[in-house]
């Protein structure tokens, strides 16, 4: 009973980050909102495993929080050249 | 025992729920990147926090719950490394904290109508 409000609180909080990150304004709204995304997904699968009664899945909430992280970083340090080196545009800059 | 450790996780895991739903709320109703950062390291802190140690607690000392120890400590270190990059890149890239100009501005006036006043009384 508290594993279902758990997880029906998790996924209107998901439904929630991806309204921000369709309505965003710039892309690190975006990016903001799918790296909380991800660590709701993290906290998802351990709530699904209580739900069915087989908690079995830990191993991949660890590696996709890892997984997260990782592309967050990633996404945010080449956020900046977006442009590929065409152009200065320092006013769109991040605009991907 | 079991029906107080059943009550402790269960607060635990309302409250996780709670603090997640009010930084989802946040994070799709504040006005600002950097705001919506912080409703976004609410998620990430208090609901990741409080629903894992609520879950920690209906498990036990198993593989599983070390398990949870983990991603906790894992999500503990890099939320806030994920959150300094993404700031970092977003003022980098020329996007400012939304200020209330015209509040700063009539701080400001105060400040120096007050300086002017306390001079004029001394003089």
């Amino acid at each position: 009973m508290m594993f279902a409000a758990a997880a029906a609180a998790i996924l209107v909080t998901m439904a929630m980050a991806l309204a921000r990150a369709v309505k965003g304004p710039n892309v690190y709204d975006r990016i903001l909102a799918i790296n909380s995304f991800g660590t709701l997904t993290v906290l998802l699968i351990p709530t699904f495993g209580f739900l069915s009664g087989r908690p079995e899945f830990m191993d991949l909430a660890l590696v996709y929080a890892l997984i997260n992280f990782i592309g967050t970083i990633a996404v945010t340090k080449y956020s900046g050249y977006a442009d590929m080196g065409h152009g200065d545009g320092r006013d769109d800059a991040g605009d991907i | 025992m079991a029906a107080l450790l059943d009550v402790a996780s269960w607060a635990l895991i309302v409250a996780g729920a709670g603090f997640m739903l009010t930084g989802g709320i946040g994070l799709l109703r504040l006005p600002d990147l950097f705001t919506r950062m912080h409703g976004a390291s609410l998620i990430d802190s208090m609901g990741a926090g409080l629903l894992l140690s609520g879950f920690m607690l209906q498990e036990g000392f198993t593989l599983v719950s070390a398990k949870m120890v983990m991603i906790l400590i894992f999500i503990f270190f890099t939320s806030p490394a994920a959150t300094y990059a993404l700031a970092r890149a977003a003022m980098y890239a020329g996007i400012m904290p939304k200020t209330d100009a015209d509040s700063v501005r009539r701080a400001e006036d105060a400040a120096a109508s007050g300086r002017e006043d306390r001079s004029s009384k001394t003089s």
